[in-house]
């Protein structure tokens, strides 16, 4: 079974933002939400750097720990997803996340938190795959029809691969080599080496 | 970064309130800073080590065309401590309080049991609560009962309630556990300031409070200590009960009103004194109860229908009793 994985290369990435279009024309995301955003670091500065962020889908994922409703899971192909039926909106998976990737609507006159969203590797949620319900809470199904994720797919620089783990690492590799240097995979210990992830 | 360190004045005070808070408690947590300044460079032009440690470790921000809280932060390693404290310290720390608390109560009951009258009862009665005192207790009573449980469900109730009620009913328990507890919470606080403002009278302490804890109260058979109108006992839990309020209600209000709060770091310091501080006050609500009711005979009819029996206040609050009995 394949492990699905995210991986943004610094060296590449131009900060077009055609990611965070693309997420957020394929998944229909709702006004005040970004599944995905560009970072740059020293803009306009010299050493600066882009990066695409978005749900890392972690090993072991530190969102899930915390959720006291349960509603946050992990496929057999590493993708972590949740349920917005179960989601209460308390926020603890924001509280818990290193890369900021829960989002929650403003609801009410408090403004308190509505249900959660957040990336699914453009693999929708526990409804039926490409219902209208699925459709309608959490976007896009792309790996239910075989395909990768709309923000890789549209990446202009191929900056940002997303897919089976071995091939976005043989692709990455490739670069490395040709490159001859390897400063460019970001997140990716954080995100897929659970003890990595302590100071 | 400005829009980062941007905060209403509302947001403002009460970020204040809670570094004093942290003070007060000295809960001290390694939380992540956020550099001010631009990550350097190596000094050749490169990106060295530095540059990612900046990233990585001290979440460096950046710049970006997402509006939101902290959206230019590309990692923000403050939730795992937020998590390792929250699940390994705080819940099975609280888990074994409160079983230990109730532990406790029992085993204290099995050994000495009820405080019984001494006398037979008079059949006088005296007035020891008025009405308004009693819907003031009964009140704060009710609503600190519905917060614990919705709280309690928060914290712990995903170990074992999806198996019982299956998991769409334990999402739609949870989500009116959150809204009880989000709602009733501000009217909770405005209970307890008038329960404060009508009662701090009675429950400074003085010379009689301090022999009567002296003599432990006469919970384990012995003497009775003197006491006026509120015993030593009756004043410590009134002051745990406030002290204790201040600190859950403004750390429930930072989590109440997330979309005038900037900084993570508010909610997850907010969220850990917010969740110990109420399973410290719970523990101390499950010794009053028992006091109040089992415990004690003769003791809940006061808070009830608002009389005791004169045997009870010569036996309990000696002093209350004389003074009432002069005034007549």
């Amino acid at each position: 079974m394949a492990r699905m994985k995210f991986l943004c290369d610094a060296e590449r990435c131009i900060e077009c933002n055609g990611c965070v279009t693309a997420c957020k024309n394929e998944n229909e995301v709702e006004w005040g939400v970004n599944r995905r955003r560009v970072i740059t670091i020293n803009d306009g500065e010299p050493n600066e750097t882009s990066l695409s962020v978005a749900c890392m889908h972690c090993t072991d994922a530190p969102c899930m720990a915390v959720c006291p409703v349960d509603c946050l899971y992990q496929t057999d192909e590493g993708i972590v997803l949740h349920d917005k039926d179960t989601c209460i909106g308390c926020g603890y998976c924001l509280f818990a996340c290193p890369f900021g990737a829960p989002q929650f609507p403003q609801e009410g006159a408090f403004g308190e938190r509505g249900k959660m969203d957040k990336c699914t590797f453009c693999a929708g949620g526990p409804e039926e795959d490409n219902s209208p319900a699925e459709q309608a809470k959490y976007g896009a199904n792309r790996i239910a029809e075989g395909k990768l994720p709309m923000c890789a797919e549209m990446c202009s620089t191929k900056a940002l691969l997303a897919g089976d783990a071995n091939e976005v690492s043989d692709i990455y590799r490739e670069r490395v080599i040709s490159r001859g240097s390897n400063k460019g995979a970001w997140g990716q210990n954080l995100a897929y080496n659970a003890d990595g992830r302590k100071r | 970064m400005s829009e980062y360190l941007h905060s209403t004045l509302f947001s403002g005070f009460l970020q204040r309130m809670l570094v004093l808070i942290t003070l007060l408690f000295s809960v001290s947590l390694a939380s992540t800073s956020y550099a001010g300044n631009v990550a350097s460079a190596d000094g050749n032009g490169t990106k060295g080590a530095d540059y990612w440690r900046a990233i990585n470790q001290q979440g460096q921000s950046g710049y970006t065309t997402a509006k939101g809280k902290e959206a230019g932060v590309l990692i923000n390693r403050s939730g795992e401590d937020w998590r390792l404290t929250r699940n390994q310290q705080v819940k099975p720390i609280g888990q074994w309080m409160l079983a230990g608390t109730l532990g406790v109560l029992f085993v204290f009951y099995l050994l000495v049991g009820k405080n019984r009258l001494d006398q037979p009862r008079s059949g006088q009665v005296i007035e020891r609560w008025k009405r308004t005192d009693r819907y003031v207790h009964w009140i704060v009573a009710v609503l600190f009962l519905l917060l614990a449980l919705t709280g309690l469900s928060i914290l712990y109730a995903k170990h074992f309630m999806p198996d019982l009620i299956g998991k769409d009913g334990f999402g739609t328990y949870l989500q009116v556990c959150k809204w009880i507890h989000n709602y009733g919470g501000p009217v909770f606080i405005l209970t307890l300031v008038i329960m404060f403002f009508k009662w701090v009278r009675n429950n400074w302490f003085n010379g009689h409070d301090f022999r009567w804890f002296i003599q432990g109260g006469g919970m384990i058979k012995g003497k009775h200590p003197h006491a006026g109108y509120m015993n030593g006992g009756e004043k410590l839990w009134f002051w745990i009960l406030m002290l204790g309020g201040v600190v859950i209600s403004l750390s429930g209000l930072v989590l109440d009103f997330p979309a005038y709060i900037d900084a993570r770091e508010d909610f997850q310091l907010a969220n850990l004194i917010h969740g110990a501080a109420s399973l410290i006050v719970l523990c101390a609500t499950f010794a009053h109860i028992y006091i109040g009711s089992l415990g004690t005979e003769g003791a809940l009819e006061g808070m009830v229908n608002g009389h005791v029996d004169e045997t009870w206040a010569k036996q309990h609050h000696d002093l209350w009793y004389d003074e009432v009995k002069s005034d007549r």
